[in-house]
Order: structure tokens, then sequence, then C-alpha cells
């Protein structure tokens, strides 16, 4: 701020100063406040997990919120970045984001209630560290970090993370003594061994934390896309691709236990569709290219489900999904209203 | 009914002056009348120092086709010719002319330019290169603000088949009320003059747009385009709904081709000011040496809707609305979306100056800029269809490839963008680096 200078005499120098407009900006939003859009939006699931399965979804979720936030702290002080953003052009804004919180709420839905605390606290770094702070921090990741440290802990401690991981005989809450749905499905004969839909609806079933509730992650999910904090496009493609998919896989397989509406209700399809994919840094910014993103992450998930070994394919078909998002984003352009100049056109190609 | 996409509803706080009736106060002891005004080639002057000129008196002209003569705002005596600093940044050759003797003002001056009768009877008999010749004499430009010179639209091409003339009523800028109050108080030159633009582009079709957060205005116009033929459209009220392209669009469903004009679509828009004035240089054959200029903000004593010669220095503006507020944080011409904030009082009142906003600390209460999340939102309002983050991020990374790609050229840095940002990311200013640097290319 520096004093104007009017050189008319008959008026006190106020002190003016200038800067581009737009001069007024709205008052409503802060990427702060779409992070903690996201975690009210996660509140339901968070419910329906501890409904479900009781302290497990307490511990693990408290787990993974602290490691992510002394790992986003630990980060931002190694990149020599304060907490509370006043680095360079005051972009840093690190740990006050609330971007970790929202990983780390992400990251524990996503794991099995089983897994042994080291799984959480490595994942959490792996999501913070590889998946966001070594790509220059919030806004610059190309994947999911959440699924980055899903991804890694998955594939290394195959043997906590397997499916038999999430079943304990004789313990003495019924629902983990019984196999996921879609575990059961793989192994089943036909579909008397397989949970009915309502409870899978509900969520009365095994899996990971947050995934067993459809319901509570449409709950959630619908009103973060009418907070606009999620792009409703997204979790629409999600689901019409897993629908084709699936009724492609039906036709195909008509021996298969699993019609099209447990497809899309096992599993993580619901919670992934809403929360993971969604991330909107991780996600294409055009319409044209949302609608693309969510139906190849549906298509990919029944894909994984039927052709490989893993019951279930959310988090690679989200990171496969994320790497096209660039591809993606440079394919979908929007045209401006009105169209391209045919000059600008044939300059362009 | 169907708007234009994306857009945003910043609050318009037209309340401040939207019930201060027009006013012409005591003509300033002095204005400084810039040389340029308008879009296209600068002027000359044609007086000399200490030549004593009348009100409405030609001062500037120039010989090229995109132009338009600046006349004498006030009587008195030429001084010395200087430089100004316009709002937009552009330096510009000023006369200052100190006034002497009697001068046009007070309800007299209200009653001289806006008053009386306007009669539509006859208009169609007028000669269309007549009306044109007329707005050129009168050194009429778009009087909402980009400043076109209005003879020069006045003559589409030969070959141009022009359907529908548009008069712009829309005022969507939010605290401007100069063309709500204008079409409250003075609708029949509106109409008259709307007529004779139609005339002169050979439209048969007269359509007026006015956002529906005027009823007022839109029950005077109506009243007043009663059996002319003239027809008054109520349109959502969304920023830019006055932007030509979204206007032609909310009111006709066509969409100006990228890089073109209206008239590629057979239209002709007018702003309603330009109307009165056209009606006033046709009919009465009167110069362009007054406008209407909102004075308003919380940073201003008492809002008011000032009708002021041209060259009118805003501390002359912001003493006659009651001088500053002691909050007072940021002055900007024109209003808070599109505006440019100024530093300097000097600064002369121009023909594109719809208005003088003044704001105060607390309005500008602003956020520190954090990382984009590429949420979209941007996205989503970007009236032109664009993707500014893209657009912005690009400029910043010097990829000006990227920036072709994404058409910066289509923007037309109305703001919605920036406003709507909760990363709080300068866009629109970023985007305008980014066409300045593609320009220079």
């Amino acid at each position: 701020m520096t004093p104007a200078t009017p050189s008319s005499p008959d008026l006190e120098a106020p002190r003016l100063h200038v800067a581009p407009g737009p001069h007024l900006v709205s008052g409503g939003r802060s990427t702060r406040g779409m992070m903690v859009d996201v975690l009210v939006g996660l509140a339901p699931v968070l419910a329906a997990a501890v409904l479900v399965f009781r302290e497990w979804a307490l511990l693990q979720l408290a787990l993974c919120l602290v490691s992510c936030a002394l790992f986003e702290t630990l980060f931002a002080r190694l990149r020599g970045r304060g907490l509370r953003g006043r680095g360079l052009r005051g972009r840093e804004a690190s740990l006050t984001d609330g971007s970790a919180l929202v990983t780390g709420a992400i990251l524990g839905l996503s794991l099995p209630w089983s897994a042994p605390w080291y799984v959480a606290v490595v994942a959490s770094a792996v999501a913070i560290g590889i998946g966001k702070a070594a790509y220059g921090g919030l806004g610059q990741n190309v994947f999911n970090p959440a699924m980055v440290g899903r991804a890694f802990v998955m594939v290394s401690f195959a043997s906590v993370m397997g499916a038999a991981s999430y079943v304990r005989p004789g313990a003495d809450l019924s629902i983990v003594t019984q196999a996921t749905p879609l575990t059961a499905a793989k192994e089943a004969a036909g579909a008397a061994d397989i949970p009915g839909l309502w409870p899978m609806f509900l969520g009365v079933t095994n899996g990971s934390l947050g995934e067993t509730s459809a319901l509570a992650c449409l709950l959630g999910g619908v009103w973060l896309c009418w907070r606009r904090s999620a792009a409703w496009r997204i979790p629409a493609g999600v689901f019409a691709g897993a629908a084709a998919a699936a009724a492609v896989a039906v036709l195909a397989n008509p021996a298969s236990p699993l019609g099209v509406p447990h497809h899309l209700l096992a599993g993580s399809l619901a919670f992934g569709a809403f929360f993971i994919a969604t991330d909107p840094v991780t996600s294409p910014l055009s319409h044209r290219g949302q609608w693309l993103f969510g139906l190849g992450i549906g298509v990919l998930v029944i894909t994984i489900r039927m052709l490989s070994n893993y019951p279930e394919g959310v988090v690679f078909a989200v990171l496969l999904m994320n790497a096209a998002v660039p591809l993606i984003d440079r394919a979908t352009i929007p045209e401006p209203l009105g169209g391209i100049p045919s000059a600008d056109r044939e300059a362009a190609s | 009914m169907r708007s234009f996409p994306g857009g945003v509803h910043p609050p318009d706080a037209k309340t401040l002056s939207g019930d201060a009736p027009i006013e012409a106060p005591p003509a300033p002891a002095q204005v400084r009348v810039p040389l340029l005004q308008h879009t296209g080639a600068a002027c000359e002057s044609v007086v000399k120092v200490r030549q004593q000129v009348m009100l409405g008196e030609l001062i500037g002209r120039s010989e090229a086709p995109v132009s338009a003569p600046v006349h004498a705002t006030v009587n008195g005596k030429v001084l010395k010719e200087t430089v100004a600093t316009l709002p937009n940044g552009r330096h510009v050759a000023v006369l200052p002319i100190q006034a002497e003797g009697e001068q046009l003002e007070g309800p007299a001056a209200v009653e001289e330019i806006l008053g009386g009768e306007w009669p539509t009877d006859g208009l169609d008999a007028r000669e269309p290169e007549a009306i044109a010749e007329a707005a050129r004499a009168a050194g009429l430009v778009g009087l909402g603000g980009a400043a076109f010179p209005t003879h020069f639209k006045l003559r589409p091409p030969a070959g141009t088949r022009i359907d529908t003339l548009v008069v712009n009523g829309c005022e969507c800028e939010p605290y401007l009320t100069t063309d709500q109050r204008l079409m409250e108080e003075a609708p029949a030159p509106v109409v008259a003059g709307a007529m004779l633009a139609a005339r002169a582009v050979g439209a048969a079709r007269v359509l007026v747009g006015i956002e529906d957060n005027k009823p007022v205005a839109l029950a005077a116009m109506r009243a007043a385009a009663d059996g002319t033929g003239v027809e008054i459209r109520g349109i959502p009220t969304k920023y830019p709904q006055g932007a030509e392209k979204q206007l032609i669009l909310t009111l006709l469903g066509r969409r100006v081709p990228g890089g073109g004009l209206p008239l590629h679509v057979g239209v002709v828009v007018v702003n309603v000011g330009t109307a009165a004035a056209l009606a006033r240089a046709v009919l009465r054959g009167g110069a362009l040496t007054h406008r209407v200029v909102t004075v308003t903000g919380a940073g201003i004593e008492s809002p008011k809707n000032l009708l002021v010669p041209l060259g009118t220095r805003y501390a002359d503006l912001i003493e006659m609305a009651g001088g500053l507020a002691p909050d007072a944080a940021r002055v900007v011409a024109g209003g808070p979306m599109m505006g440019f904030a100024v530093g300097d009082l000097t600064t002369p009142v121009t023909k594109g100056t719809t208005g003088v906003t003044v704001l105060t600390a607390a309005d500008l209460a602003r956020e520190r800029e954090t990382a984009c999340v590429r949420c979209g939102r941007c996205v989503d309002v970007c009236p032109m269809g664009l993707v500014p983050t893209r657009l912005a991020l690009a400029v910043r990374a010097g990829a000006w490839d990227a920036t072709r790609r994404y058409s910066i050229h289509a923007c037309m840095e109305c703001g919605c963008c920036a406003w709507e940002c909760p990363a709080r990311i300068p866009l629109v200013q970023l985007i305008r680096v980014g066409k300045a640097h593609r320009n220079a290319a």
C-alpha cells in the first residue's frame, strides 16, 4: 500500500491502493473449505464403519489421521516450507489446508479393519511423501495420494492385506467371521453363498472400513456433489461404466452369482466413485473429461474384478485413470462459446 | 427463461445509488478532455492555447475511419495540452478547459440533454446514412464501457444483412445504476434512439434486454415503447448478462462465432445510453458532451448518479457525491468486476466511464493465495466456455503454446473465474499477461 498523491488540493490525500480486478471476490469458499466438505461428506461413512466394525474402525482411522498429519509436518519441514503458508508467494500452506486429513481419512476408511498398525503408518508415509510431497505438494500430484499409499501396502504386505486377512473365524464380532462379498463370489458355487442385496446396500457385510455401506457413501457423496465440492459427472460415470461392464460380464458368464446390482453395491465401488475418484487434483477439469474418467474407472473396476486375481479393483482402476488425466485433459479441451476462429484452428493443426 | 451458460451472482449493491435521481451538479472549474476516449485512433487538437471555446464546439478530430471527434464540454478557455493516464493504463493527450461564463448545469442540463419530447413518428423516413453521419459528427461512442465508435457500427459493411438491433439495458456490472436510472427517468430518448439505430442498420426488429432486477426500468421502458414495435424483454439477472455475446445468446439463441462480431449473426448491439445519445445527436444535433456517471460504493458519503461534462476529474466527481468515507480504500473506474483501480484522482471522466466505485478496506478483505486444486469452479462459471485455471497456470509457467490451445483470446476478462476461485488465484490478471505476450509476439 502506497499513499496516492492526488494533485487536487481540494481533497485530502487518501490512501488508495490499486490492484487488478475483479475487486470483489465471493466470500463463500476456500480450498480449506472444500477439504472440510469432504470430511463432512465422509461422516456417514465413518458412522457406518463404526456401527459395523466398532472400535476397530475408530482405531484404524485415528492411526491414519495422526500419521498423515505427522508426515505432512515432516515432509513440509524437509522441503523447507512452513506449515501455515508463509512460503513463496504464500502458496505453500501445508497442514492448515486440510488436505492431509482428507488423505488420512480416505486411507483409513480404505484399509481392512484387521490391518496391523504398521500398515497404516507405512501407507500414510507413502501417501503423503511419495503420493504428494514428492510432486511438489497439494495441487501438483498426479496420483490420488491415499490410493498410492493403499496400493503400496497392498502389494508390500500381501499376507496381512489379502482377502483372507479380512476374516477371523470365531471372533466376537460375527460380521468379521464371514468372507467379503466379492471374495465369497469368487469362490461361490451359487447365489446362495453371497450376501443379499439389502445387507450389501446397508453395509452389514465384511470388507474395508468405509466400503461396506453403499447407503452411507450415497448420502455423503450426494451431499458432496450438491456442495459442488465433488464433480457429479465423475461418480455418475463410474456407476454407468461399472453397470455397463457388469452387464457384459453377466452376459458372458450367466453362471456367475453376481448380478449387475451386486457389482454396483459390492466392494468399494460406491466409496471410490464418490470419495476417491472425485479428488479434483487428480481428475479432469472439463465436463467431457470427467465423464470419460468416471466411465474408465467403472469399466476397469469390473474388468479387474472379473479377470484378475484381486477380488476388487478400485485402487488400481483409480491409479490407472489418474495416469490418463493429462491425456484426457488434452483431448477434451472445451470449445469456447462461438467456436475457435478458423485462423487459429489452422495455426494449431 | 434460458440464459447463457456459466456466470456468477455477485451481490449487485445497486440500492446504494439506485434511488438517486440523475442530477447535474454545478460544472467543475476545469475539465480535462482526453483526445482519445474511444477504441480506435486518437484525435488531433484543432484548437489553440487560450482559445475561447463554446460547449459542443469541435476541439479534436481524426481522419481515421475508426475514431470519434471530441468536443468542448464546458464554455471556457483552452489551456496547454497535457497528458493523463486513463484507468486502463494508457497515456493520452488531454486538453484542459478552464470554465468561464455561463454553463449548462443543474436541472437545466438534465432537461436539455434528457428532457422534453422525443417523437417516434417519422423516424422510418430518415436516411440511414444521415443517422450514421450524425452519430459520427456528435462524437458518439458506445457508452456501456467499451467506447467503440457508434458510426462505424451503424454502417455495416456492404452485403451484411442485419435483422435485429439489440439494445443493451442489462447493466449487469454490480453497483452501477447509470443505465437503470436513464431507463427509469428518460425512457423516451432510449426508444427513439433504438429506432434510429435500427433504421440505420436496416434491422426490422428492435429488442431491448433488461435484467429482471430492474422492474421499474422495465415498466418505464414498456410504457415508452408501447405502440412503437420496440420489444422490451426482461431477462435473468446474472453476471455478465450484458456482455455482447452472452446477451445475443440469451435473447436470440445465436452464437457469435469465435473472433467474430455480432454482425456476423445479423445483429448490432447498442447500449441504452448510446441509444439516448444517438436520439439527441440526430433529433437535436447535440454533440456528446455529457454523460451519466454513477458515483457509488461504501467508500462514498452519498452515492449519486451524476450528469457531468466529459473530462470532469474523479476528485471533483467524488466531491459532488459528498466526498470519500473515512474507510475508503480503492477507487475503481467502472464497477468492481471489470473496472480498473485508479491511483490518481485527476483522472478524467471519458465517454466510456460508466461509474466510479469506491470500495472500503472491508469490501476488499482478501485471503492469501493457495494452491489450485483443480476444483473446476472457474470452468463452471466461465461464460465463454474456457478453462481459466489452465490458461492462468500456463501463463505462469510461460507455456505460451498451451495458452493458444486453450483459446486465450476468447477471454473477455469478465472476472467470473477470479470471483469464484476458492484458491484466490489472480486468474484474470494472469490471462491479461498471457494475451499481452501473445500480442507482442
